[in-house]
């Protein structure tokens, strides 16, 4: 390679990686300037042009919070930490020991299995909403939180099967032999062998289901009502326009966005894992 | 114990160890998968077909007791109804756009990203934030504070070069749900694409490269044909979460201005209008639909994962 090609390399590298930062920055611009008003007072908010230079106040987060009057978004919130956090516990629990059988010790067709899990995620959960709504009214389960948590729990079982079987197919058979032929048990073998090897994965596959349940609003929507409703169904009570509301709406689509943010973040390299279903690592 | 478990392909299929007995043995396989499918048959395979059942009745929840058998005749009612019909043909329209959007914009900021540059963590980290905001709450900024007419965001950057004020969501609803998902899905699509990216066999690149290729000859006969499965993965799978999407059409324009698309319709004809019967039809018909694309993406899925364990 001549030199001035190695250069002409080097200079469209740095301008590539200059566009790269543009289109970051582009994406995430509805996101900074949404933090920014939330920060502004509601007669900042609302200006064309608009206020880059406001001061800033925390009255956006006081009206949300309800101290300006207005529902609380607290039992909401608590809600749908309750069914999110609840229903990925039930989701460990059950993909954990099925995720067992498909790769350690799998079953026979242990394939075919695997691929019925991805199966019912990809019939859309619509279709399925009217008899579960009338199943809960006839039971008088609607507007229970525990309904959600059994909901959110299958909605989010077969991602979690999918990535645990690919965390614990990681592990070496050969490692598991050992420790067998040492006289380990298996709940020995659990605990010191595989629990290392899978536990970064098994945290991912938890925060992935903790994000899907925390955003959930159709079954939410339909299903709760005053006692168990979830943030994201509160949020809905922004859809029509109050007034002067900006800065209020931004502090409340930002707070209830804050734990997936911190999430999705912190599952980030095993994110598409997650939504691939597996099938992308 | 000891004797079946060294090849696991061989554990159920090996009877010469008679101890318990090899059925018992293969039950102690299977137990541990059969809570999770026990629980996901009840929960998400039962209500389907109740819904098959109900999709057969003349039922509406006003009037429980006028409820009777009509054989197909909801099927004939959703497929003449133009409302519905017009919602088939939303639901198509809003998904096509949608990942096909996202699809190429995502293999933009995928092949940008590919290249180091100083701070390409940052940015990647700027360009999956868009996807971790709640679905609610990013229909909500798109609608009152990017789109609003008066003060939002778009109509205030125009109003900076002279540039004239639109309603973006009364005169372009659909287009208006599209960008606001677009602006969503186009990282989901990036970080598949870029996982292809990275899976690049880079000696084979790097031997085109002395052999004299061009970066557009390397891109069009190497990395496409290589990508080619990881698009069809982006592409089936967005279609599949965007067929299903509730939040931005019910959020932006309340299913009005044409924009209702058949989640919504579902969710309104038995929420409220209790039209329990011609809601199960539609479900069941918006089942048969995303059948067709669940077989080809469970085809596509299938043949990376038998790549991936055959690599293993």
């Amino acid at each position: 390679m001549s030199d001035t090609v190695v250069k002409r390399r080097v200079r469209t590298g740095t301008g590539l990686g200059l566009v790269a930062w543009l289109a970051g920055i582009l994406f995430f611009l509805p996101i900074a300037w949404m933090a920014l008003t939330s920060f502004h007072s509601e007669a900042d908010a609302a200006t064309n042009p608009p206020s880059f230079a406001a001061s800033l106040t925390l009255d956006g987060y006081r009206e949300f919070f309800g101290t300006g009057g207005g529902a609380s978004p607290w039992p909401a919130l608590i809600n749908s930490t309750v069914a999110s956090v609840v229903s990925t516990a039930c989701v460990l629990l059950l993909a954990l020991p099925a995720a067992y059988a498909l790769s350690i010790r799998p079953v026979r067709k242990w394939t075919d299995v695997l691929f019925f899990f991805l199966s019912t995620k990809m019939l859309p959960a619509v279709a399925g909403l009217l008899p579960v709504y009338l199943f809960a009214k006839n039971a008088g389960l609607l507007d229970n939180i525990w309904l959600l948590v059994v909901l959110y729990t299958s909605m989010n079982l077969p991602i979690a099967v999918w990535m645990m079987q690919s965390f614990l197919a990681e592990v070496p058979v050969a490692v598991i032999e050992a420790a067998r032929v040492d006289g380990a048990r298996l709940p020995v073998i659990l605990a010191r062998v595989v629990a290392p090897i899978a536990l970064p994965g098994i945290a991912a596959t938890a925060l992935i289901c903790f994000i899907f349940s925390w955003n959930e609003l159709l079954f939410a929507r339909v299903l709760t009502g005053v006692v168990a409703e979830t943030a994201p169904v509160f949020l809905t009570g922004f859809i029509t326009s109050q007034g002067l509301f900006l800065a209020k709406v931004c502090a409340a689509s930002l707070v209830v966005s804050l734990p997936v943010l911190a999430a999705g973040f912190a599952a980030q390299d095993k994110l598409v894992q997650g939504l691939s279903l597996g099938a992308v690592k | 114990m000891t004797a079946t478990t060294t090849a696991p392909i061989a554990t159920a299929s090996a009877p010469q160890v008679r101890r318990p007995s090899a059925r018992l043995r293969a039950w102690a396989t299977r137990a541990p998968l059969l809570p999770a499918l026990v629980f996901m048959v009840a929960v998400t395979q039962l209500p389907f077909v109740a819904t098959l059942v109900i999709s057969f009745f003349d039922w509406n929840a006003l009037y429980p007791r006028a409820r009777r058998f009509t054989g197909l005749d909801n099927y004939h009612q959703v497929l003449t109804d133009a409302d519905l019909r017009h919602s088939v043909w939303t639901t198509v329209l809003l998904t096509t756009a949608v990942v096909l959007a996202s699809l190429v914009l995502g293999l933009v900021l995928a092949l940008l990203l590919d290249r180091p540059f100083r701070g390409r963590g940052a940015v990647r980290t700027l360009l999956i934030a868009p996807f971790l905001v709640v679905p609610v709450a990013a229909a909500l900024l798109w609608k009152h504070v990017l789109y609003n007419p008066e003060y939002g965001l778009f109509n205030g950057l125009l109003h900076y070069v002279g540039g004239p004020q639109p309603d973006w969501i009364s005169h372009t609803p659909l287009l208006a749900v599209e960008a606001s998902l677009v602006w969503q899905w186009t990282p989901f699509m990036m970080l598949i694409l870029l996982a292809g990216l990275q899976s690049r066999d880079q000696q084979q690149i790097e031997a085109a490269r002395v052999d004299g290729a061009s970066d557009w000859q390397i891109f069009r006969h190497l990395t496409l044909p290589h990508l080619r499965r990881y698009l069809e993965l982006g592409a089936l799978l967005g279609s599949i979460y965007i067929v299903q999407n509730f939040d931005a059409v019910f959020t932006i324009t309340s299913g009005g201005l044409g924009t209702a698309n058949l989640p919504y319709t579902v969710y309104q004809s038995f929420y409220q209008a209790h039209e329990n019967g011609l809601a199960s039809a539609a479900g069941v018909l918006v089942v048969i639909g995303s059948i067709v694309i669940a077989t080809l993406a469970l085809r596509v899925v299938s043949s990376l994962f038998r790549e991936e364990v055959s690599r293993a």
